[in-house]
């Protein structure tokens, strides 16, 4: 213990331990949506580590990128297991962090005093879209060409200045080389850089004001004679425990997949995605990767392609408001009245319902059907300040319960 | 920048298009692989070798490697597998130029290391036993599954021809139930063989799979009584 004696005069180790581990005091009643969290960083951790590993033999350049992939998945010791890692990983980051601002919203985490931790968070949620849309280009796969070509060319309907942010984006008239090389750098090391500052801002501001838990009660308002919360539990060991029971749940499932099924039916990994890329020849079903297209969805349910564009950023920007739009004194789910319930169901079918739809073609019906979801999806937010301020909210206890 | 866009409103347009969805594809058939059967992979082997890297390559593919994962010594390989290159760790070239193939073929054949999972294996199988003869074709041959496909039916003289009725059906002119066996047990060798080296690593994923998944498993019973004793007293 000398050392550590050594250490603490130099530099806060015991001292940040405990203010977030040993000495953080989390509400003794997290159920399974309080999981998502803790796995969220573990996948964060694991597509870094073999994201450094795959930069060791990938080559970012058009006449090779395609062939290193492959030169991976065979002739690199191992190289077919950190590539999997780092594409099943990359969805199961969308699952997790989907089902962690689901969380979110069922219990009012967003709301005050924790309107930061939700705009940190919606900011990593940003950031994680860019992360994944620019490595997605990287394998040089017929998707990964015409989904930027896609995706990129969207910024060309902005009036006046789009088409000259589009050329600048790509830095080539269409997706190429440079566009390539620059996606790898903002993929490996820009972006990256920016999530890590963003998960040390989310928990910084989550440890200043304290985890919120399913009854959304405030668990600092009730202490003992020390100050600590009467129901908050020391986040180690108790959590530390408890988590670790949740990650090897999350090992299994996520091992089922990689090791049985790591194309997942073509949603993780798409079968046009191992023909290389192909500027004259363009697939004949564009789709993004699945925790793309309920935004997809909402942009081909616009007929004209500016507002198109402006609704699939509202409907992300919106998110960000939320803490605002919602006038409830009640958090949690469980003492919300009957209108908020069945709004967020709404809401979550249309998600879903919207999800699907960015998978297929949009003819007619699928069209009409993303139109009315697309409506139920925004409606959720728009009226928010109305049906949260008339709801008949259930007494909301002083403790949490059991 | 005009293309661009068009080239957008033509998806858009595209995917607007309600014949889209009704771009209904040839029923493929499914066969039933097995990449622990060696002896199917070997068989495989050749048959790629023989018939399919004249003209495609196959060049992420390590000549070796395959020996080893087939269980085939390099001698082996190099004898009665190799006839396009001259070193064992050569990857599967191929002598044709690009320029010549797109003369003769109007299109230069794919390179065949991933095909089966950017087409699938069902229809690597059933587009393999789907010429037909078709005389408006320069070789004679076309393919349901693949219309005006550029290759000629290289097969033909292990599956003899097919002909095409009105009702899109294929019926043998030439050999008899016996032929039709044996050439579906060849195709089926050589999807196989093409599905392995689609993902060589894929022996080694499966294997390790179950060890991984089982360690898991122990793991929990170790780490859910670490977290019962810890929880007990909370209430």
């Amino acid at each position: 213990m000398r050392l550590l004696e050594w250490v603490d005069a130099r530099f806060p180790a015991s001292k940040l331990w405990n203010e977030h581990l040993a000495q953080y005091y989390a509400p003794k009643n997290f159920n399974f949506w309080y999981f998502f969290g803790s796995l969220a960083l573990l996948i964060l951790v694991l597509q870094i580590v073999t994201g450094i590993f795959l930069t060791m033999h990938y080559k970012p350049d058009t006449k090779l990128a395609f062939a290193s992939v492959e030169y991976i998945m065979r002739d690199v010791e191992w190289g077919w297991l950190i590539r999997y890692l780092h594409s099943t990983g990359a969805s199961a980051f969308f699952v997790v962090i989907y089902l962690h601002m689901f969380r979110g919203l069922l219990y009012g985490s967003y709301k005050k005093p924790r309107e930061l931790v939700w705009i940190f968070g919606m900011l990593i949620y940003l950031a994680l879209m860019a992360e994944a849309f620019m490595g997605y280009l990287l394998p040089w796969g017929q998707m990964s060409y015409w989904g930027a070509q896609v995706i990129i060319s969207l910024f060309g309907a902005i009036p006046y200045v789009g088409e000259g942010l589009a050329l600048w984006i790509r830095g080539d008239f269409v997706v190429a080389d440079a566009t390539l090389n620059r996606f790898f750098a903002f993929h490996v090391i820009a972006v990256p850089l920016v999530l890590l500052g963003l998960v040390v801002a989310h928990i910084i501001a989550l440890h200043e004001v304290g985890s919120n838990n399913p009854d959304g009660v405030e668990i600092k308002q009730v202490k003992d004679d020390e100050g600590i919360p009467v129901d908050g539990i020391a986040f180690h060991p108790y959590y530390s425990v408890k988590d670790l029971v949740g990650v090897i749940v999350f090992l299994f499932i996520f091992s089922i997949i990689l090791f049985y099924m790591p194309e997942m039916g073509g949603w993780f990994l798409e079968k046009d995605n191992f023909i290389p890329a192909d500027p004259l020849k363009t697939p004949e079903h564009i789709v993004p990767l699945w925790y793309f297209t309920p935004f997809y969805a909402i942009l081909r349910a616009v007929p004209d392609k500016l507002f198109g564009v402006i609704a699939m950023g509202g409907a992300i920007f919106v998110l960000f408001l939320i803490p605002w739009l919602d006038r409830s004194p009640v958090k949690s789910i469980r003492y919300r009245g009957p209108l908020f319930k069945m709004a967020l169901t709404i809401f979550t079918m249309s998600f879903l319902a919207l999800g699907y739809l960015g998978t297929q073609p949009a003819t007619g019906l699928y069209t009409l059907m993303a139109q009315i979801f697309s409506v139920l999806y925004f409606s959720f937010f728009l009226f928010m300040p109305l049906y949260t301020a008339i709801d008949k909210d259930k007494p909301v206890p002083h403790r949490v319960s059991q | 920048m005009k293309l661009i866009l068009g080239l957008l409103l033509s998806l858009t347009a595209f995917f607007a298009n309600p014949a889209y969805a009704a771009s209904s594809k040839v029923a493929l058939d499914n066969v039933e692989l097995d990449l622990s059967d060696k002896a199917s992979l070997q068989r495989g082997a050749k048959i790629f070798m023989n018939y399919c890297l004249s003209c495609h390559s196959a060049s992420y593919m390590r000549y070796n490697r395959m020996g080893k994962d087939l269980g085939l010594s390099d001698k082996q390989v190099k004898e009665s597998l190799m006839f396009a290159s001259d070193k064992v760790g050569d990857t599967m070239t191929v002598a044709m130029r690009p320029e010549d193939a797109k003369k003769w073929f109007g299109v230069v054949p794919p390179d065949l290391s991933v095909i089966s999972r950017a087409r699938g294996t069902d229809w690597l199988y059933t587009y393999l036993r789907s010429y037909y003869l078709d005389t408006d074709k320069p070789f004679g041959t076309n393919n349901l599954v693949f219309k005006d496909v550029g290759m000629p039916h290289v097969l033909w003289q292990e599956q003899g021809y097919l002909r095409k009725d009105s009702d899109n059906q294929l019926h043998a002119l030439t050999g008899d139930q016996e032929t039709a066996f044996e050439y579906n047990m060849m195709i089926r060798d050589l999807v196989n063989f093409m599905a392995y080296i689609g993902e060589p690593s894929k022996i080694e994923r499966l294997a390790l799979g179950k060890w991984v998944l089982l360690y898991l498993v122990l793991f929990f019973f170790v780490a859910y009584p670490l977290k019962k004793a810890f929880w007990e007293d909370v209430h």
